[in-house]
């Protein structure tokens, strides 16, 4: 089965399809029915579809505002909305929108609790597996093998320390 | 593990015999956590919230609390067993409501449960009868760091455990405690104790949370904060102010008695006459009957051990649970008559209240 399309504004299905010629080039939108409608679409008596790809593409207005989270494609906007975050990135995304409002909620903004030891240093080795791991292949691949030998040893030892670990 | 098998099995709500619950009738913790690389559960599509959870299921399900646990998705419930769980405090009236790609586990005896795709992908809670800050926050961190061990959860050292809603974020716990606080309604001193204690930056709600009335004087007393303190000082707080609210609420049983003890003793008995003999009684006049035959309990116009006969009715006599026992649904109307036939068989072999504690000379 095809992929729907998507919202070109919130990614959710697209059900309002839009092509309007503008100075001879064509322009295509998608929309899901909620945008349309809050974007004025369906309001057959005013609606400039340059407008809105204005919005959507160039962003005229300043830094934070047009901001979308790359991990998940939430924007301040959904957070208007909901009140809530998209996903554990969208924390760095919006740091600028954030920051004066932990002050007011908190009493604190500094984490100041329990820390997830285990899962952080499985990342650390993992994250060090990773790159010793691409260490290893471009040594190889630039024959320099005396390096490779002892990234291969280390990876040896980060592997023994992985396993280690608790079983995920 | 089935629902009617959990139901059936006694519980740390249900059934805990202890004196210790007097006031506080039990003591809860939650933990938000969510997992690193996925999208919140409200924001995550359909196929990614079904990851999400068969993933933490399995995970969940494999920690020794957790032991024969009773582990469903949402859809596999009927709407009034959510309810029944809804009524126990085992899940949240948002979660009862979900859609798809969400679930509960439960362990065996009911203290612990852990909800998922609710607003964040965990939210695991446990709950102690009795006022228990301390115990309950050894045993449910211990089940957190124990899923520490075959979940990632999304963390930031400066901004702690990452959650859906910024009000969750830091430590994402939240503590709170059930106290049932008749003496301070009827002394109409309420409004007082909530003002004060919102100062301290803890909330009241009711009994079941957010928007819920507080029938049966029950109220739930929490943390607002979650991040810029650690989980022990936020419990420590909490803790001194539950105490000063325990306080408060003998003092207020001690004023009542000293000013007008019959006027307390003509509520009680008069509670314990209409739970004999009513034919219809809804769900939130039950609730303050039986607040006050507890009162009477706490005071020692009945044995102690009434007390916790009391605690289970204050669950079983809630709309979901009085369908559930007579496998079926009922209007409200209906409801009514099966309530009040239910507490008059209760109360037929209830003994009578003895008021005579409250002699001169003992005092």
């Amino acid at each position: 089965m095809a992929n729907p399309l998507k919202c070109d504004l919130c990614s959710k299905p697209a059900t309002v399809h839009l092509t309007q010629i503008v100075n001879n080039k064509v322009h295509k939108v998608d929309l899901c029915e909620a945008c349309a409608q809050a974007k004025g679409v369906t309001d057959p008596s005013g609606f400039s579809l340059a407008d809105l790809l204005l919005k959507a593409s160039l962003n005229p207005e300043p830094a934070a505002a047009g901001v979308r989270c790359e991990q998940c494609g939430f924007t301040q906007n959904d957070f208007k909305k909901l009140g809530r975050f998209g996903c554990p990135a969208c924390y760095d995304t919006f740091r600028g929108v954030l920051e004066p409002m932990l002050e007011n909620m908190h009493s604190g903004t500094q984490h100041s609790g329990k820390v997830p030891t285990r899962a952080l240093e499985r990342k650390s080795l993992y994250d060090r597996l990773t790159k010793l791991e691409l260490d290893l292949s471009e040594a190889i691949k630039s024959e320099r093998y005396e390096d490779a030998a002892r990234t291969r040893d280390e990876i040896n030892q980060v592997k023994q320390a992985f396993n280690q670990q608790p079983a995920r | 593990m089935t629902i009617s098998s959990l139901l059936e099995t006694p519980s740390e709500l249900t059934d805990a015999v202890s004196s210790k619950t007097a006031i506080v009738l039990m003591t809860r913790i939650r933990l938000a956590r969510n997992l690193a690389g996925f999208s919140f559960p409200g924001w995550a599509k359909a196929p990614q919230r079904e990851e999400i959870l068969a993933k933490c299921r399995g995970a969940v399900a494999s920690t020794v609390p957790m032991k024969r646990c009773f582990n469903v998705a949402i859809g596999e419930l009927s709407e009034l067993e959510r309810q029944v769980l809804v009524e126990r405090h085992l899940i949240s009236r948002e979660l009862s409501g979900a859609k798809g790609g969400a679930g509960v586990i439960i362990s065996k005896d009911q203290s612990f449960s852990v909800m998922l795709n609710e607003e964040d992908h965990l939210r695991i809670q446990v709950l102690r009868a009795g006022f228990n800050l301390k115990k309950a926050w050894n045993s449910i961190n211990d089940l957190d760091s124990a899923l520490e061990d075959h979940l990632d959860f999304a963390f930031s050292p400066t901004l702690g455990y990452l959650t859906a809603c910024p009000t969750n974020l830091g430590t994402g716990m939240r503590a709170s405690a059930m106290m049932h606080l008749p003496a301070l309604v009827i002394s109409s001193q309420m409004e007082k104790v909530v003002r004060a204690v919102n100062q301290l930056g803890m909330v009241v709600r009711g009994l079941f949370g957010e928007g819920s009335d507080a029938s049966g004087s029950i109220f739930q007393i929490s943390n607002q904060t979650t991040l810029g303190e650690s989980e022990e000082e936020i419990l420590k707080r909490l803790g001194s102010v539950l105490q000063s609210i325990v306080e408060h609420e003998v003092n207020a049983r001690a004023k009542l008695l000293e000013a007008d003890a019959r006027k307390l003793f003509d509520k009680i008995g008069r509670a314990y006459g209409i739970l004999q003999n009513s034919h219809l009684l809804s769900s939130s006049e039950a609730m303050n009957l039986l607040s006050l035959i507890r009162l009477g309990v706490d005071l020692g116009a009945f044995a102690d051990g009434n007390r916790a006969v009391v605690d289970r009715l204050f669950i079983e006599a809630q709309p979901g649970h009085l369908q559930y026992a007579q496998k079926g649904e009922f209007e409200p109307g209906q409801r009514d008559t099966l309530r009040a036939q239910r507490l008059r068989a209760e109360f037929a072999n209830f003994p009578r209240p003895d008021f005579t504690f409250n002699d001169p000379e003992k005092n």
